[in-house]
């Protein structure tokens, strides 16, 4: 298990190298100066050469990268063009942010996904299992940002439950963030519950008809137990997957839901940073995204070894 | 042993709706077993053996709909709630299915998977059961049981997990064992050692068997009593010896012609012409009808043939039975 580990790991590095490589490319392509940008209306040629040659952006490519990830691995980003502040730390400070509302979202979905898929399954072709697939219809074909306007509309202006936008750190008073929390958690983990949904119903499906559902019904088992046993934790091993996925796409900030509720998270600021230019908050977001997506991606793969114990052998 | 059938079926029927209208399954099928005796149902595949079985034990598919007379240790199980038959079912009957490979639980153990039907129906501890599960999986022949006890079935190979199914359902010390072609998934030395284990195990339990297969050269040397079924219904039945000597119905005597000649090392299976009836569209009279190498006259397409006696205790449905030879074919 350990080897397996750290085998992971040295994978999960070397990718990261790629994302450096291809960040770093990338933004050699996109047009526009950015140091002309950072400056402004302040401009002049004295500044502009000294930011430039500060920023190394006036060496070759291949020193510019190296040096970029030479300082990136002693965890020095760069400063951001813009604020002049270092990327690491304004990166960072955006992490609780967008951690807290994927992280709510995707419990959110799962609350919901899970008794509407198991149970939609379970009595397939009933009302319920209709009125659940009218659901996860509606959740994946509405707009996430227009179900997030009503949501404002409903909750926050005529019953007046929930702020309208806003963010309280969780750390620093749990019921406010939570309050902040609700709706933007809510608009997103609906869309995630309809995929879910859909996913955790035919993944139950599937094993319903698997011979050792029958041989467990043959053993005169209560159906509690062929469900929970035998059933779940079978269709819920593929199910680990799309949670993943799901998660790590919210962790990559959902832009339009964390600029329409003021929601200061990775997604927010990947906005601002590609407006203005600022490409070295550009890159520190990217990376931040990219090590969450591996960090997911590891803890699957463990979680997975433990489900199914025919990936143990590796 | 007692006279008494542990499992009896009378008048059983099984439609099933599908999306291109009822299936008849199963129709007007009676049988039964008695302890340590063997029935054995043969018939080529889609003759409704499995689900004769499956309806009699509360195992058909929703969309079946299930009639007649099943009864269990004497108790009719129609009478009985879902949750007391299924009770009853646990304790008394054993099922072992045709592959061991998807028929197990690939993320438990075996020890966990034979063990727990003695949790449900014996009241046992888990620790209890899983002691239970290691003298099972001796009683079966798995060398180094206190180790395969933990083993997943990916880690066994397929004797071992047929082995291990049988295991499980013997767990409870059934009435009845059923087994569903149990070793067509196996190779031929495997096949020959379950169906050794299978005798010795019932000698000693003194189990009842329903024993599924088209394989009749092991029905031969291991059933007492056997059934053909073909188009849902039981087209003979009689004493194993009896039937197989002299075949009365046109069915039962080509299948005996197709069985291959265990000395003669041909590979190549002698089949019957033709294919058995879809259960969607069954013919009035006689199912076997447009495959019938005798097929007297037009009654047969037209009139259902009825069950009639042979000699003691040997049943056939036809017309014209096969008038006994006197040489052993
Ligand atoms: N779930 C089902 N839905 C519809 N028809 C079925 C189903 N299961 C079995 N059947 C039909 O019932 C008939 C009997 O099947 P089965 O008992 O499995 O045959 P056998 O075991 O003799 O091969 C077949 O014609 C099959 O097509
Ligand atoms: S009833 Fe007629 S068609 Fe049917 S098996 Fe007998 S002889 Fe053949
Ligand atoms: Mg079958």
């Amino acid at each position: 298990m350990t080897r397996f580990i750290l085998r992971r790991l040295l994978q999960s590095g070397i990718v990261l190298l790629g994302v450096t490589l291809v960040v770093f490319l990338l933004l050699q392509l996109v047009p526009g100066d950015p140091v002309r940008v950072a400056l402004g209306t302040r401009f002049d040629p004295e500044t502009y050469e000294a930011l430039r040659s500060r920023a190394g952006l006036d060496q070759p490519l291949p020193v510019q990268y190296a040096s970029y990830v030479g300082q990136a691995l002693t965890g020095d980003l760069g400063v951001s063009f813009r604020s002049g502040r270092p990327v690491t730390a304004i990166v960072l400070e955006r992490l609780p942010a967008t951690l807290s509302l994927a992280i709510t979202a995707v419990v959110f979905a799962l609350l919901v996904a899970f008794p509407l898929g198991v149970l939609s399954a379970l009595r397939s072709g009933s009302v319920f299992d209709h009125a659940a697939r009218v659901f996860s219809q509606f959740g994946v074909s509405v707009p996430d940002f227009w179900m997030g306007i009503m949501g404002i509309l409903l909750f926050a202006g005529v019953l007046g439950w929930f702020p309208p936008s806003g963010y309280v750190a969780l750390t620093e008073d749990p019921v406010g963030w939570a309050s902040h929390v609700f709706l933007p958690a809510v608009t997103v983990g609906l869309v995630t519950a309809s995929i879910l949904t859909r996913f955790i119903r035919s993944s139950v499906l599937e094993v319903l008809a698997e011979d050792y559902v029958r041989t467990a019904e043959a053993k005169g088992l209560p159906t509690r137990v062929v469900v929970v046993r035998h059933v779940l934790r079978n269709a819920l091993i593929p199910v680990v997957t799309v949670v993943a996925v799901q998660l790590a796409s919210l962790l990559g900030g959902v832009i339009v839901i964390e600029v329409l509720f003021a929601w200061p998270g990775v997604g927010r600021l990947t906005y601002d940073a590609v407006q203005a230019r600022d490409y070295p908050v550009l890159q520190g977001a990217i990376l931040l995204v990219a090590a969450l997506f591996l960090v997911v991606n590891l803890l699957v793969d463990l979680l997975y070894a433990r489900l199914d114990p025919r990936i143990r052998v590796r | 042993m007692t006279d008494e059938a542990v499992l009896s079926v009378a008048d059983l029927t099984v439609t099933i709706g599908t999306r291109r209208g009822a299936a008849r399954a199963v129709a007007g099928v009676d049988w039964s077993v008695r302890a340590g005796e063997t029935l054995a149902l043969v018939g080529e595949s889609g003759s409704g053996k499995s689900m004769s079985v499956l309806a009699a034990t509360g195992l058909a598919p929703r969309a079946a709909r299930v009639t007649g007379d099943v009864r269990l240790l004497g108790t009719d199980l129609a009478a009985l709630s879902a949750a007391r038959r299924r009770r009853m079912r646990g304790r008394h009957v054993g099922f072992v299915f045709q592959d061991p490979m998807t028929s197990l639980n690939p993320v438990l153990t075996v020890g966990r998977q034979i063990g727990e039907a003695s949790e449900v129906h014996l009241g046992l501890t888990r620790r209890a059961a899983r002691a239970r599960a290691i003298e099972m999986l001796e009683l079966v022949g798995i060398p180094s049981a206190a180790d395969r006890v933990d083993a997943y079935p990916h880690q066994l190979s397929g004797g071992m997990r047929q082995r291990a199914v049988i295991a499980m359902a013997l767990v409870c010390e059934p009435d009845l064992l059923i087994a569903d072609e149990p070793t067509t998934a196996l190779d031929v030395t495997t096949q020959a050692q379950i169906v050794e284990l299978v005798a010795d195990l019932q000698r000693r339990l003194g189990t009842a068997v329903v024993w599924i297969s088209h394989d009749l050269g092991v029905v031969a040397g291991l059933a007492d009593t056997v059934a053909v079924m073909y188009g849902g219904r039981i087209v003979e039945q009689g004493e194993v010896d009896a039937v197989f000597a002299e075949p009365a119905h046109p069915y039962t005597a080509a299948l005996l012609a197709a069985r291959p000649d265990p000395d003669a090392n041909v590979t190549e299976l002698v089949t019957i012409p033709g294919t058995p009836p879809s259960p969607l569209e069954l013919p009035e009279g006689c199912a076997f009808w447009p495959r019938c190498s005798v097929r007297g006259d037009s009654r047969c397409e037209r009139e259902l043939p009825p069950l009639v006696p042979v000699s003691a205790g040997h049943q056939v449905r036809t017309f014209y039975p096969r008038q006994p030879t006197g040489e052993d074919r």
